[in-house]
């Protein structure tokens, strides 16, 4: 029944505002109304809005208090969960005032309600985890003092360098004694792989069209210098989207890691650019499985397939592009390791190293044992749960997958048993640099086994400011509105974005990255070669980790 | 740090000179043990060379168990070595040190000479294996023509307490080295020099890269590769692994523990198979600081730097009578009479190698190979 007096009393549809994630705290008496806010604001979860304000007022020498009626205009938080404020404070930025700006609410109850329309929540980033990872909580704990001297970062010589591809055991080289020298037996027939050298830290796959075009630019320019100025060999991987014809037929196509994935969008057209190609890339991923999403396939939101990433990958513009679970052409692991591995090896006249990218996952074991038996595979690349992701649902993002510290070890320490460390590079991924501790986490787990680590999510947040984090900040990838320009296809966002700036920020990071592994490297008395396995090196202060990872416990 | 003394000649000589020469350097080291390795022996084994000997010590209830089981095993013995113990104060005493020489069972007389080393590498490790949990046997090789002597105590007070000085022990290639384990407890097995079918060395400095080079080390299959009390006991394995196992040359123990640089192969006709070598054997790479000093089973000795030159060693001698050392003082009081302009001290790319019987030293360089 509706109240005589008008007033709807029943506000029980609506949610107030405690129930969101984040809290806009505007400031009356420092707005000054230009309007900036709430036209950037990504989510439109601001909006001006005109007040009726009715206010008590005591004048004159004897005052007597009068009420009087304003028109008053605010800056004001929508209610609508479609709305919600995602904490970006692009809002912040723009104000010229300091009178806005989103708060994080600790107690929000947004998992309740954003699944409207019977919409499971989607988004973009990693688990939304703020606790430290089990990597920050490693420490290099073998220091170099009196029994060994400790190495010095700034004037020794180091060598922070990894290997992708197979390498064939001591007693299966090709190799044969000619006047007390070795030379390789070109008679045994006997196939090398290809290896390439390679900084331990490279970037992770992001694809074109997950990435804006100014963001993708700025990596590519960023890695281009990094290894042709600063000799830093840095490669960075597609991920599954395709690749410009144009840099496939250019020399710099040997610094990226062509991706495929279960969509095998774009490979029409790299398969057609193939016979133009100068150069071969520093390697083929098979995408088996995201850390971020394990079990489900790429996800391209319709709002970013443009024109440009319609070619590429040759598809219709503005359909969602989700590829897949899994590769459809795969019945058992053998064969898709059979099939994937040695065709992608034959199409690049296995001059190029093929791996597998998989989940984390504690099946993990099952699949690296499988690789270690064929003689192809170049490498694995396991992706554990703090992976980042442009689209995924929020139930696979917080709650599917694997740990990559625990993965990782168990794999080498698998590999150790077999004596197969040294013959399968492991490539770690997911959530490296988490908490900005970019080459220490990277240490940690080349000494807890790993050849190699990928970064993606790091590398957006350090090159081009993005804003998301573990407290669900931002992650709107999917929606192609991506505040910063990285994950959009608008050019209106992208253009915010300097590909010359990430560049130069790319080249920095992997700097800076490089001399804080030789910090660490050096007082552990390592400088020749990455202390992949060094565990001995490490400690952690919690004796069940300890005991899982097989390092010791230090508090 | 460890000091080393390895001498090899041309004629049987005491291993009193490398104790001697172990005083000389007593400083450096703390005077916690002494672990000497004695090839191509003289005196009482000189007629005995292709009898394998067994060296170690035993409890009185370990000398029962190890009787029996050689016994067992079809081993007669033929001859047993014994040091004449003088009571040394600070020296605690164990009941049996011996090196006994046996004769090998009958069935495996037509056996390849390859194929009964790895027999009595498998007698030794089972030995070993009785007698560690409650100490009781210790054995440190079992092998034709070597005595390994080991013990924890003063090298000079060791050599009392053994008798060495009265007695007719000689060989022409020995090994010394002052020290018990750096870094960790004492204990008799984590001593050098190590030894494995025929190749020793002794190290000073540290192994940083010990843990990933003892999973590869004992991932490769081979049952001698365990232990590993000390860090510096890969070094020997690495050794036996490179000429033994995988049949290369011994120059290229250098290049794999410690390889070139890319720039550095350029250019060279041999440059594929270093690069094989280097991807392939990548976790034996060393970081040091480390100096070995070895010797192979035909009697060449080597001296080899870590990739920085971290520590110290110097190479001097007269033909027929060289010796390979971690300090100077050492070299000076073993050959006084030399030239010594004419001294060696290998820097990071060199590996010197002395040739058996002493006969000529030559510096191998890995840069211009």
């Amino acid at each position: 029944m509706e109240p005589v007096t008008g007033l709807i009393l029943d506000y029980n549809y609506k949610l107030t505002l405690k129930e969101f994630p984040y809290i806009i705290r505007w400031r009356d008496d420092r707005c000054k109304r230009c309007g900036q806010c709430t036209a950037v604001c990504p989510q439109g979860a601001i909006r001006p809005a005109v007040k009726f304000q009715r206010i008590i007022e005591s004048e004159g020498s004897s005052p007597k208090p009068k009420y009087v009626r304003r028109i008053i205009t605010v800056i004001e938080q929508v209610n609508n969960i479609e709305n919600y404020c995602t904490g970006c404070a692009i809002c912040s930025l723009v104000c010229p005032n300091n009178a806005i700006e989103p708060e994080y609410n600790p107690q929000n109850k947004f998992l309740f309600f954003k699944n409207r329309g019977g919409e499971a929540y989607r988004r973009g980033g990693r688990r939304n985890d703020p606790g430290v990872s089990t990597l920050d909580r490693i420490k290099f704990t073998r220091i170099s003092m009196l029994t060994d001297p400790a190495l010095d970062a700034g004037r020794h010589e180091f060598r922070v360098r990894s290997y992708i591809g197979r390498i064939l055991p001591p007693e299966e080289l090709p190799l044969k004694v000619e006047n007390g020298k070795l030379v390789v037996d070109k008679s045994s027939g006997k196939f090398i792989p290809p290896v390439r050298e390679i900084f331990p830290i490279m970037i992770g796959s992001m694809s074109i069209g997950a990435l804006s075009p100014h963001m993708w630019e700025g990596l590519a320019m960023g890695v281009a210098y990094l290894n042709e100025v600063e000799g830093l060999p840095v490669v960075m991987c597609s991920g599954e989207g395709g690749f410009p014809p144009r840099l496939l037929k250019s020399r710099y196509v040997k610094y990226f890691i062509l991706q495929i994935a279960s969509g095998y969008f774009g490979w029409d057209s790299i398969i057609h650019t193939l016979p133009y190609m100068t150069e071969d890339p520093a390697a083929i991923e098979i995408k088996y499985g995201q850390g971020a999403k394990p079990g489900d396939g790429g996800l391209l939101m319709a709002p970013k397939v443009i024109k440009l990433i319609a070619e590429i990958r040759g598809v219709p513009m503005y359909v969602d592009l989700p590829s897949p679970p899994t590769h459809q052409t795969k019945y058992s692991i053998e064969e898709s390791v059979m099939k994937m591995i040695q065709s992608m090896s034959m199409a690049f006249g296995f001059r190029v190293p093929v791996y597998p990218k998989i989940s984390g996952t504690r099946t993990a074991k099952a699949v690296l044992n499988n690789l270690a038996r064929n003689p192809y595979a170049a490498a694995l690349c396991i992706d554990g749960e703090d992976g980042g992701t442009g689209a995924a649902y929020n139930v696979s993002l917080d709650k599917m997958g694997h740990p990559i510290a625990s993965n990782i070890r168990e794999c080498y320490l698998d590999l150790v048993r077999q004596g197969k460390q040294n013959e399968l590079p492991l490539i770690a991924a997911g959530g490296i640099g988490k908490k900005g501790h970019l080459a220490a986490n990277a240490a940690a787990l080349i000494m807890l086994g790993a050849s190699a680590v990928a970064v993606g999510k790091y590398i957006m947040q350090a090159t081009a400011d993005c804003l998301g984090d573990e407290y669900n900040r931002c992650n709107i990838c999917n929606t192609g509105k991506c505040p910063r320009g990285i994950t959009t296809q608008d050019p209106k966002l992208y253009r915010r974005l300097d590909p010359d700036k990430v560049a130069e920020r790319i080249v920095e990071v992997f700097r800076a990255a490089n001399t804080e592994l030789k910090k660490i490297f050096a007082p552990m008395g390592r400088s020749t070669e990455l202390p992949i396995g060094m565990s001995d090196g490490l400690s952690i202060d919690d004796k069940a980790m300890a005991e899982r990872l097989e390092i010791s416990y230090a508090c | 740090m460890c000091r080393l003394v390895a001498i090899t000649s041309s004629k049987y000589f005491s291993p009193m000179e490398n104790i001697l020469a172990l005083e000389t350097m007593k400083e450096g080291h703390d005077g916690s043990g002494m672990g000497l390795v004695l090839k191509d022996l003289g005196g009482e084994f000189k007629e005995l060379k292709q009898y394998p000997i067994l060296s170690g010590i035993c409890s009185r209830k370990g000398r029962e168990i190890l009787d029996e089981y050689m016994e067992e095993m079809g081993f007669k013995l033929i001859h047993t070595w014994k040091p004449k113990i003088k009571p040394v104060k600070g020296i605690i005493r164990r009941d049996y040190y011996f090196a006994m020489v046996y004769d090998y069972p009958d069935s495996w007389r037509d056996k390849s000479f390859k194929e009964k080393e790895d027999l009595l590498m498998n007698i030794r490790l089972t030995l070993r294996k009785m007698g560690e949990s409650d100490e009781s046997i210790f054995v440190f090789s079992f092998y034709p023509d070597v005595i390994t002597i080991k013990e924890v105590g003063d090298p000079l007070e060791l050599a009392e307490f053994f008798g060495l000085d009265k007695d007719n022990l000689e060989a022409k290639i020995i090994f010394a080295q002052g020290r018990q384990n750096t870094n960790y407890q004492i204990y008799l097995y984590a001593c050098h020099p190590f030894f494995i079918q025929g190749y020793s060395t002794m190290t000073n400095g540290e192994n940083t890269a010990f843990v990933p080079i003892k999973e590869f080390l004992m991932s490769r299959g081979f049952p001698g590769y365990i232990g590993y009390n000390s860090d510096s006991e890969v070094f020997t394995h690495i050794l036996h692994y490179t000429v033994r196992q995988l049949g290369f040359p011994l120059p290229y123990y250098k290049h794999i523990i410690t390889p070139l640089k890319w720039e550095e192969m350029d250019g060279r006709p041999d440059r594929e198979a270093l690069v094989l070598i280097k991807q392939s054997l990548r976790p034996l790479c060393i970081d040091g600081p480390n100096m070995v000093i070895g010797f192979t089973p035909d009697g060449t000795c080597f001296m080899v730097q870590d990739s920085k030159k971290l520590r110290p060693g110097v190479v001097g001698g007269v033909k027929g009578k060289y010796a390979l050392m971690s300090e100077l003082c050492g070299l000076d009081k073993v050959i006084p009479n030399r030239d010594k302009t004419k001294d060696i001290y290998p820097m990071k790319y060199d590996m010197v190698i002395v040739s058996p019987e002493a006969k000529e030293v030559k510096v191998w360089n890995q840069l211009q190979a």
